[in-house]
């Protein structure tokens, strides 16, 4: 089952004034930041169905800046976020895009910065619950019912033994897992969904492995 | 976990509990949470909505593009008179979910429940039986666990996303868990609160999601008020033994139908419906400063 908590019905606590065009929108600003491991210079954003119709009422432009800030989707600074993007030095295009997309509230970011650049496409499927299809061309695949595990690593031996490793040192059991890479030896991504919640400290020892660069977790 | 209505219901049964305590205890097992952090997020949210209202009744309140503000304190002034025909606590409930989902569309802070959109319902019926009822704190978190359960049946069944299933799985939904929480909260038993989600969302079936400009506004704000009216209504229906000819479940799945068969235009894409009025049309040309001519 998709939602699991009620937590996901009653919440989130948000500034308006819609949750899957606002709230949503700001989540998964914030959890492209998170998985770009800090705040990129220059993002493209491209807007599809029903985000790309209605962000200007909805507030979505902002949420995402919010997002990409690391505005949390009930901080009020969400409403001037350009302003703040701009003391930040972050640069922010958007496209409203015609293609019809699967998921009517469908957005892709490309974050850039000198060295780095990443691409995220998300979905808001309601009530503020997102999810993330695709990951710099990776498709995702996720089926939402479970917590979930993104971990961008180098494709070397003993990593994916590694991450296994502290997941049954705190008890957590792996439901379905897929790695994929583009090219041996270069980035390579992990996907894992999980039975239990992921806590902080498992997070922290996940990040501490050797050639894991970013861990980020989707559906508490 | 339950898996639909009936589950839920089976299982207040099994165990002699309330729809609320099967949350609670189903919250533990999924989150890994305690009772008493169940309790507290809860709440956190209960002071949330109580400002909201607060917010909403007392202060000037004006979304940044002026459509909307003001009305839930409109309704309140005019209770306050004495004249209102629909009684106190239907009056107080509309007003309240008014005031809520203006704060909404000003862009302050309110809970999702289930959405934003459709944030009204939930506090709009509770901050009125409050007043009606005096309920402690915890049967007014328990009213927000109970509406939660109901809502959580319909987002895994169906959908609580205008953009997926048009206004019917925003305020219909909202409206549904409202219904069952009040019959909870006023001491029915967990079949009427059934009885009375399946009564509310069945008057809302069908009802699409045409936002003004795509503002969460007009008409948005009053479908708040009637969303928290029906619920009202279903709830005492549900009390006064009335049952719904068609299961609460089924209902949930004729939503999900309906939503599927909904066209495009009337699924929060501002191209149809009220949003493609004459005035809806003028009205978005005015907020965005955009040509006449441009559709």
């Amino acid at each position: 089952m998709k939602y699991r908590s009620v937590t996901e019905i009653i919440g989130p606590i948000m500034v308006g004034p819609s949750s899957s065009h606002t709230a949503g929108a700001a989540r998964i600003g914030r959890l492209a930041r998170l998985l770009f491991d800090g705040q990129p210079k220059r993002v493209n954003i491209h807007l599809y169905g029903s985000f790309a119709k209605t962000y200007k009422g909805h507030g979505t432009d902002v949420a995402l800046i919010g997002g990409l800030l690391d505005f949390d989707t009930f901080d009020e600074r969400i409403r001037d976020a350009k302003e703040h993007a701009d003391k930040a030095n972050m640069r922010v295009r958007f496209h409203e895009e015609e293609a019809i997309p699967d998921h009517p509230n469908t957005v892709k970011l490309r974050l850039e910065s000198d060295d780095n650049a990443m691409e995220l496409v998300g979905i808001s499927i309601g009530g503020g619950k997102i999810e993330i299809i695709e990951l710099n061309g990776f498709a995702l695949q996720l089926t939402g019912h479970h917590p979930a595990l993104l971990i961008v690593h180098q494709d070397r031996y003993g990593v994916i033994a590694n991450v296994a490793n502290v997941l049954a040192l705190h008890k957590v059991n792996i439901g379905h897992m897929k790695v994929s890479r583009k090219e041996k030896g270069r980035e390579a991504l992990m996907v894992i969904e999980v039975d239990q919640t992921v806590t902080d400290e498992i997070m922290t020892s996940l990040e501490k492995l050797e050639h894991v660069d970013q861990v980020a977790k989707l559906h508490e | 976990m339950f898996r639909n209505v009936a589950e839920l219901i089976e299982l207040t049964k099994r165990d002699g509990i309330s729809i609320s305590e099967v949350m609670i205890q189903q919250e533990i097992e999924v989150t890994g949470r305690s009772r008493e952090a169940v309790l507290a997020d809860m709440d956190e949210k209960l002071t949330i909505m109580e400002e909201a209202v607060r917010r909403g009744i007392e202060e000037d309140v004006k979304s940044v593009s002026g459509l909307t503000g003001g009305d839930g304190k409109k309704l309140e002034k005019y209770i306050e008179s004495g004249n209102g025909l629909s009684g106190d606590t239907m009056l107080r409930a509309v007003s309240r979910a008014m005031a809520t989902n203006e704060v909404n569309a000003a862009m302050g802070m309110i809970c999702a429940t289930p959405t934003a959109g459709s944030a009204g319902v939930v506090p709009g019926t509770l901050f009125s039986l409050k007043d009606k009822l005096n309920p402690t704190r915890e049967a007014m978190q328990r009213y927000l666990l109970t509406s939660g359960a109901f809502g959580l049946v319909v987002a895994n069944n169906a959908s609580i996303s205008g953009a997926a299933g048009g206004c019917q799985a925003e305020v219909g939904s909202a409206a549904g868990m409202a219904a069952a929480a009040t019959v909870e909260l006023a001491g029915g038993t967990p079949k009427q609160s059934a009885e009375a989600m399946a009564m509310a969302l069945k008057n809302m079936l069908g009802l699409v999601c045409d936002p003004v400009a795509g503002l969460v506004e007009v008409p948005c704000v009053k479908r708040n008020a009637a969303g928290a009216s029906i619920a009202m209504v279903a709830a005492d229906m549900a009390l006064a033994g009335i049952e719904s000819r068609i299961p609460c479940d089924e209902v949930i799945d004729a939503m999900y139908r309906i939503g599927e068969s909904m066209s495009e235009t009337l699924k929060e894409t501002a191209l149809g419906g009220l949003a493609a009025t004459p005035t809806g049309k003028a009205l978005e040309s005015q907020i965005f400063n955009l040509s006449a001519e441009r559709t």
